[in-house]
């Protein structure tokens, strides 16, 4: 293993590297860009041998990681924002033909107005799609889920493509102290591909087919079973991650000096780093606050995330991303799990930082404050004062 | 923690600026931060550059808003920004610039000014007044003392491979030569 410090993108790009994959195909997009090109960099150097598919579109993109995954090649693409958008149609394909693509998403907000900086209204545009998220808090993290999302996505018990998110710029273009494995580390924790099935000329199958109303509702329940499988896959995968890194990779979530915590913040993605220092802070002044970091946002994993929140009276969802006529759409999944159990609690969601908005200690301080003064429902925080917000 | 805000016009590397300093510290033992905010991606607007060095992981990634250190490589954003806003007691300005701390007209009361010139030092060796930011590096290390000349001109040579690494490792030889200088004085 070697400690270095690199940029997020570099990170991810050389995580991906070591995992070997035959085919990448993608399309340049702010801030994801910085990804292929180390990768193209990569091959064009002679470091990494693969095949290497410049498209026209994010579309196309997607579509050649589709066929080449089908015929039982390891892959990967990545994207942002509209760039992801235009591959979605394509996603849910992929998902419903159970291959297990990897992707990353720099995560970045979606238009309009045009934004080039952070939120995750783009990972979330595509969270009904059948593709395992992962949301990562830093490089190391962005780097480390790289590899467990191959071995989970790969996995015979759950066939499905899986996406690494990472915040634009302030992981993707950030320079920061990064440990990256040996390539017999990865090895000996990813195992080469193995397809199910393939397309494969000599052994005719058909991929992605029409499905009467007798059976497209069982293709999606099994999906859905698949998804609910890859919890305790996730799991496995994060021990087994402890075991041959040396370090841990938590997979589902990461609980934050949560113990006899009465009040929780959740939060994914960068913001997570944010809020633990809120946590620090508060904890010197003798509160009960704690932190719980969803890294898988899908599967769900609610029965473990009700456990994990069990105990506390306050929970406190920080949202990047806006359901627009609804709420964020990690409060609503949150604040879901609490109905109809017998003890009540307060479950207050905000919206912040979208757009890039700096999600700094004082607007975590403020949701705090808020919540404190009772139950709050989708309140945006750092909201400007100066301009007329009730005009159309 | 010490924090870093650089000032610059995007095109004139501010941002390898902001990763040599990182890669420095690291290479010191330190754990480092750096990353960009820019306001459109266009040759020539102003854009910031941040850097936090820490003897533990460091956590905070919002923007540098109480800085310990500034660095302006484009003197003409003097006119449009504060650049001193939220400097922390005891504080360093480090601007590249012809003029004398005075003549600028900063009012400082809490922190102190350097300047260098680093466009006429990039002007002289790289043949390109607007690679002022090694020159401008080579000054910060001098006046706050925060990183080793070596070590910052080892950094230089890395992200440079071959000749263009000799030239900027000189170039921040001579900004750190002249801040030194002034510092003595």
């Amino acid at each position: 293993m070697a400690r270095r410090i690199i940029e997020g993108s570099r990170a991810v790009a050389e995580a991906v590297a070591l995992c070997k994959p035959q085919v990448v195909a993608a399309y340049p997009i702010t801030p994801q860009t910085h990804i292929v090109h180390e990768l193209a960099q990569l091959v064009a150097d002679g470091n990494l041998k693969l095949e290497f598919v410049n498209v026209e579109s994010e579309h196309s993109a997607a579509s050649v990681v589709l066929g080449a995954s089908a015929t039982g090649v390891r892959v990967f693409t990545s994207s942002s924002s509209q760039g992801l958008v235009l591959m979605a149609e394509v996603l849910f394909n992929i998902a419903g033909m159970r291959l297990p693509v990897v992707l990353a998403c720099v995560n970045r907000a979606v238009s309009a107005p045009l934004s080039i900086w952070t939120d995750h209204q783009d990972s979330m545009v595509v969270r009904d799609a059948g593709i395992l998220q992962f949301y990562s808090e830093n490089a190391q993290e962005a780097a480390d889920l790289t590899y467990l999302a191959y071995r989970v996505a790969e996995d015979h018990r759950v066939l499905l493509p899986a996406m690494v998110c990472l915040d634009g710029y302030v992981i993707s273009h950030a320079w920061e102290v990064v440990d990256m494995p040996e390539a017999d580390q990865v090895d000996a924790y990813l195992p080469p591909f193995q397809p199910r099935y393939r397309l494969d000329p000599t052994h005719p199958v058909s991929m992605g087919m029409y499905a009467e109303p007798d059976k497209y509702l069982e293709a999606r329940y099994m999906v859905q079973r698949a998804m609910e499988r890859s919890i305790g896959i996730i799991q496995d995968a994060s021990n087994d991650f402890e075991r041959v890194f040396g370090r841990p990779c938590p997979g589902l979530m990461e609980e934050y000096r949560m113990e006899d915590a009465d009040t929780v913040m959740v939060a994914m993605g960068s913001m997570a780093s944010t809020a633990k220092m809120v946590v620090d802070q508060h904890r010197e002044s003798g509160e009960k606050l704690g932190l719980l970091k969803l890294i898988t946002y899908r599967p769900f994993p609610e029965k473990l995330l009700y456990q994990a929140l069990e105990p506390a009276s306050r929970v406190v969802v920080l949202d990047k991303a806006v359901s627009l006529g609804a709420q964020g759409p990690l409060g609503t999944e949150v604040r879901s799990m609490f109905l109809g159990q017998p003890r009540p609690r307060s479950v207050s969601t905000f919206i912040l930082g979208l757009g890039g908005r700096d999600v700094t200690e004082s607007v975590i301080d403020d949701a705090l404050r808020k919540a404190r003064r009772g139950q709050q429902t989708g309140e945006f925080l750092d909201l400007r004062s100066d301009l007329d917000l009730e005009e159309v | 923690m010490k924090e870093i805000r650089i000032f610059a016009r995007a095109g004139q590397g501010a941002i390898t600026s902001a990763t040599i300093l990182a890669s420095a510290a690291f290479e010191e033992g330190k754990y480092a931060f750096a990353f960009p905010h820019f306001g459109s991606e266009r040759m020539g607007a102003p854009l910031n550059a941040y850097v936090r060095l820490d003897d533990k992981p460091i956590r905070s990634r919002s923007q540098v808003k109480e800085p310990d250190y500034v660095l302006v490589q484009d003197p003409t954003l003097l006119a449009g920004y504060n650049v001193a806003e939220g400097l922390k007691p005891g504080g360093v300005v480090v601007i590249n610039s012809t003029e004398t701390p005075e003549a600028l007209g900063l009012g400082l009361n809490r922190g102190r000014v350097v300047t260098v010139p680093a466009s006429q030092i990039a002007q002289e060796l790289l043949g390109r007044a607007d690679r002022s930011n090694t020159p401008l590096i080579g000054a910060f290390a001098a006046a706050t003392g925060e990183i080793s000349l070596d070590t910052l001109k080892d950094a230089v040579r890395r992200r440079f491979p071959g000749s263009a690494g000799e030239k900027n490792a000189q170039a921040v030889e001579q900004g750190y030569g002249i801040a030194k200088a002034k510092e003595a004085v």
